[in-house]
């Protein structure tokens, strides 16, 4: 009963063979070993397992696998390039805004979609795009510094 | 590359892998033919198992084994601290099996696991275990389990009691609370929470039959004591048998230091399969009923003072749910780690407390970031607070008449560890407590509050200021404490370090301890660095492996920087040594010739006359001129075992607005003022605060593990606890006041749990002190918009 999925991660095309109830998620992790997006819940609240799929971000743990059938997805492990590291994952470390790195992936997914949509976001902006985003360890402080940090260098980058 | 960045704030050389998914957690390691375990928990919170049959889920898709309680060959998981420790109180223990056996005492405690080829297929085959149930009655609330006629959960735990301990003098405080002028009553709530570390727990077992040996990769602070506990108290098998390893942990917070049940499962389903890896993964919700859980106190507090707001006596009863069976060191968190530093920073002459650890048809209680700590300092600044309004004395007043005098020190306080039985004596050694009030409370504008308040209730908001001021007992430490004083868990406490230099100069660094985000990679390289005049970029930091790391305690109670720390910086001074020495056989010099100036080794007097650390340790690894005696080669281990605790201290000030219509509170400023000694990296140890403080607000404003008095629990998933989200709370305030620890050579302290131990109290204080219009003397936590509504609205109704 397994269903064909074509879908391209992080610029790659894949081909995968998945049981109907298979998550996007599981996709990522189990079959194409791409185990950078995390699973923290059940119940689509912590915001772990958030990737990008056709330009927005989405919790991989609530798209089936087949939905992402002809899809464009980007996880953590597409965000680098040969330039080096994403603003974002720049300013986390920078920042100091992560600790035990498991929400990491996926909070620096929801903030790629935040600087998606604006370059230059306020904090309480900021803490609403990532209020889907559960982090246990640096009480969102230090996170919050880093995609404002990030935003900066995104502008500079775009004026420059 | 500069070589000293001790005390700098250096990026974490953890973070290259984390911030690019290539971090490497349990569930991110696939082996070879690896299968998947579920385990079938309990729907009941207190149940006979009358029959398991497993005979359709054995017959399910891709199940390769099924294991009841009965399959279990192993002891049930080792309790360790017993209250009072091996001084020889009585605790009637019942610590949980693998797999129950007869009954369960809590929804999710195990009683069967399905080893499948696929994790679906586990847990497919889990729905198809049948269990004939003959349901109890339950009991939830630790005060009423100890009534007459509450539901017994074990024979041998008469009322359902674990233990009665106290500790202080009773008859002292008795008389100082009767003779007193002024006595204040309160009993306080701290309740139950969840701790959700961002990674659940997980694990995989793996025998090896042509060796027989056990590896077990594990989402663990304590990798040495799980061994250590797996080998002497479950299994049976020999300690050099079982390799235990945790690779990168995602968070913890006390968790994942204890021995569970899926450890020896893992293990024996391995076994059992001929060799096959088997990885068990815990979900969210099975997290919520099956890892532990933390606080959880009913509390009697009596306070007695005078007028002029001297604090005379302290008295509190405690009722401390330990949950249906014990955990690894659940009776010694609600005793010796909360009512020993029940008088926190100030002097108290008379201090009882009576802590009584008892059964609920609930999942066990321990450690929870700061561990009794939190509970016994929200005791005491919600006790300082009442006595304050009672007397009408401003809160920062009362405190600071009663704080423990900077001369005092070292200060033994009457429920203290040098009152405990034994021969260690354990006193508080440093502290300046004042200072950091008064520097909190001019950043958070403290003189003016009465204009805030007037300003916040033309926005229809109720504005309320609350002061936490905190001592922490941590660096856990002495061994002829935790070890010899009749109330340890009679283990040792030391830590180890190895160091070696490889021929090219570059440095190794294994650690006994145990990192879940806390930066270790990072802050022992800048220690060792330091030490040896090299750049961190020289050093690689091992750990989490007991194949190859030397044995450690672990991760826990703010103790690797003061313990862990030094054990490098012994490590790094014997190097140094064997260096000099070997520096001295090269440049023909005496040794006490040789100065050292960072890598450089030279000749007193002869500046031109050295060898850098790398040339030695080139020379002394291929060794062909060593001098006679010389062992070749730089390779030297360090244990150490810390004369006291450290003792972090600090105030912090919460401000909170109340919204009078929804009776929603909104954390608007928080400011922290902590003194943990020296720091070895400023942007962690911020880091540490920030992640604390937040989760002492959401006990404080939206945490609680609930449960239905069914013993169902009603907080069962994320979507129903309530977790700090960013959108929630404002940017935090940080400052200090340095008073070095005088118990390790880098007078560092500890900050792991200090943020969770000051905040709670401050926000509670904040949101009691807002609510004083009403006529509101104090408030349990969580303080949500329902619970504070409720109460406006029965005050207002009271009033009019």
């Amino acid at each position: 009963m397994a269903e064909h999925v074509s879908l391209v991660v992080n610029g790659v095309p894949r081909e995968v063979d998945v049981e109907p109830r298979r998550l996007l998620v599981q996709l990522l992790r189990e079959d194409l070993d791409l185990t950078g997006t995390h699973i923290a819940c059940d119940t689509s609240q912590c915001g772990a397992c958030t990737v990008t799929l056709d330009g927005k971000s989405v919790k991989s743990c609530t798209v089936l696998a087949v939905q992402a059938d002809g899809a464009n997805v980007t996880t953590i492990e597409g965000m680098a390039t040969a330039d080096g590291l994403h603003p974002l994952q720049a300013a986390f470390w920078e920042n100091h805004g992560l600790q035990c790195g498991f929400c990491t992936p996926g909070m620096i997914m929801s903030a790629a979609d935040l600087l998606a949509r604006t370059t230059d976001p306020t904090d309480d902006e900021i803490r609403h795009a990532i209020a889907g985003n559960f982090c246990r360890c640096t009480g969102y402080q230090n996170i919050v510094t880093a995609i404002r940090a990030a935003a900066t260098t995104v502008r500079a980058g775009a004026a420059g | 590359m500069t070589t000293d960045m001790l005390g700098k704030r250096v990026k974490r050389v953890e973070d290259q892998r984390l911030i690019t998914g290539k971090g490497r957690y349990v569930d991110d390691i696939k082996l070879q033919s690896m299968a998947h375990c579920a385990i079938l928990r309990s729907p009941y919170a207190h149940a006979s198992i009358r029959s398991i049959d497993t005979s359709a889920a054995k017959a399910m898709p891709g199940v390769l084994d099924v294991m009841v309680g009965a399959d279990i060959p192993y002891n049930p998981l080792p309790m360790a601290w017993p209250a009072g420790g091996s001084a020889g109180l009585k605790n009637n223990v019942n610590s949980p099996r693998a797999l129950a056996t007869d009954s369960v005492k809590w929804t999710g405690e195990g009683v069967a696991a399905v080893v499948a080829e696929t994790p679906e297929q586990a847990l497919d085959a889990v729905e198809a275990i049948a269990v004939d149930w003959e349901p109890l009655p339950t009991v939830v609330d630790a005060e009423k389990a100890t009534q007459p006629g509450a539901p017994q959960l074990h024979e041998n735990a008469p009322s359902n009691i674990v233990f009665e301990w106290s500790v202080g003098d009773r008859d002292g405080t008795a008389a100082a609370i009767d003779g007193a002028e002024v006595v204040v009553r309160q009993r306080l709530v701290n309740q139950r929470l969840i701790p959700n570390p961002m990674e659940t727990r997980g694990d995989i077992g793996w025998y090896n039959p042509g060796t027989d040996e056990y590896t077990i990769w594990m989402s663990s602070q304590t990798p040495h004591i799980q061994r250590l506990l797996l080998a002497a108290f479950v299994m049976g098998v020999p300690e050099h048998k079982i390799r235990c390893i945790s690779p990168d942990v995602g968070g913890a917070f006390g968790t994942k230091i204890f021995t569970y049940a899926d450890y020896p499962i893992v293990l024996l389903a391995s076994k059992r399969l001929g060799g096959r890896p088997v990885k068990w993964i815990e979900g969210r919700r099975e997290s919520y009923q099956a890892t532990i859980h933390g606080r959880d106190h009913i509390t009697y507090l009596e306070i007695a003072g005078k007028r002029d707001g001297e604090i005379t006596g302290l008295r509190v009863k405690t009722y401390a749910n330990l949950g249906g069976r014990l955990s690894t060191i659940g009776p010694g968190i609600p005793t010796t780690l909360y009512a020993r530093v029940l008088s926190g920073c100030y002097r108290i002459p008379h201090v009882f407390a009576e802590v009584v650890g008892v059964y609920t048809n609930t999942v066990f209680v321990d450690a929870y970031r700061g561990a009794g700590r939190p509970e016994a300092t929200y005791v005491v600044e919600r006790a300082m607070d009442l006595f304050a309004a009672e007397i009408g004395m401003d809160p920062a007043e009362i405190r600071r008449r009663n704080f423990i005098a900077p001369d005092k020190f070292p200060y033994e306080n009457p429920s203290g560890l040098g009152t405990a039985s034994g021969g260690a004596k354990i006193y508080i050694d440093s502290g300046n407590y004042e200072p950091a009030l008064d520097k909190a409370l001019a950043m958070a504008g403290y003189a003016d509050r009465a204009a805030a308040k007037g300003e916040a209730r033309t926005r229809g908001k109720y504005l309320g200021v609350g002061l936490s001021s905190y001592i922490e007992v941590c660096g856990v430490a002495p061994s002829k404490w935790i070890g010899a004083v009749g109330e340890g868990w009679g283990a040792a406490m030391w830590e180890s370090a190895n160091i070696k230099v490889h021929l090219t100069g570059k440095v190794v660094v294994t650690m006994g301890t145990q990192p879940q985000g806390q930066g270790h990679e990072t802050t022992y390289a800048q220690i060792v660095g330091h030490e040896l005049g090299i750049p961190m970029e020289d050093i690689v930091v091992q750990h989490s492996d007991t194949q190859g790391t030397p044995f450690g305690y672990g991760s826990y109670g703010s103790r690797t920087s003061s313990v862990g720390s030094t054990a490098a910086i012994k490590a790094a001074g014997k190097i140094r040594e064997k260096a000099r020495r070997y520096a001295a056989h090269m440049l023909e010099a005496s040794v006490d010739d040789i100065e050292v100036d960072g890598a450089e080794y030279r000749v007193k007097g002869s500046p031109d006359k050295k060898k850098t650390f790398q040339e030695i340790a080139f020379a002394l690894d291929l060794a062909f001129d060593a001098p006679e005696g010389m062992e070749p080669y730089l390779d030297e281990t360090a244990y150490h075992d810390t004369p006291n605790c450290t003792w972090p201290f600090g105030t912090h000030v919460a401000i909170v607005e109340i919204d009078e219509a929804t009776g929603k509170v909104d954390l608007v400023k928080y400011v922290a003022v902590d003194d943990v000694g020296n720091k070895i990296n400023p942007m962690i140890v911020d880091g540490q605060l920030h992640g604390g403080i937040v989760q002492g607000v959401g006990q404080a404003l939206w945490e609680g593990a609930v449960y239905g008095d069914d013993g169902q629990l009603l907080s069962g998933s994320m979507l129903d606890y309530a977790l700090p989200r960013a959108s929630w709370l404002p940017n935090l305030e940080l400052d200090e006041t340095v008073t070095p620890s005088p118990v390790n050579p880098i007078g560092v302290k500890g900050v792991g749990e200090a943020g969770a131990i000051a905040s709670t109290a401050a926000v509670a204080n904040a949101v009691n002190d807002a609510l004083k219009p009403f006529g509101i003397r104090h408030l349990d936590m969580p303080l949500t918009p329902q619970t504070v509504w409720k109460a406006m609205q029965a005050a207002k109704g009271a009033q009019a």
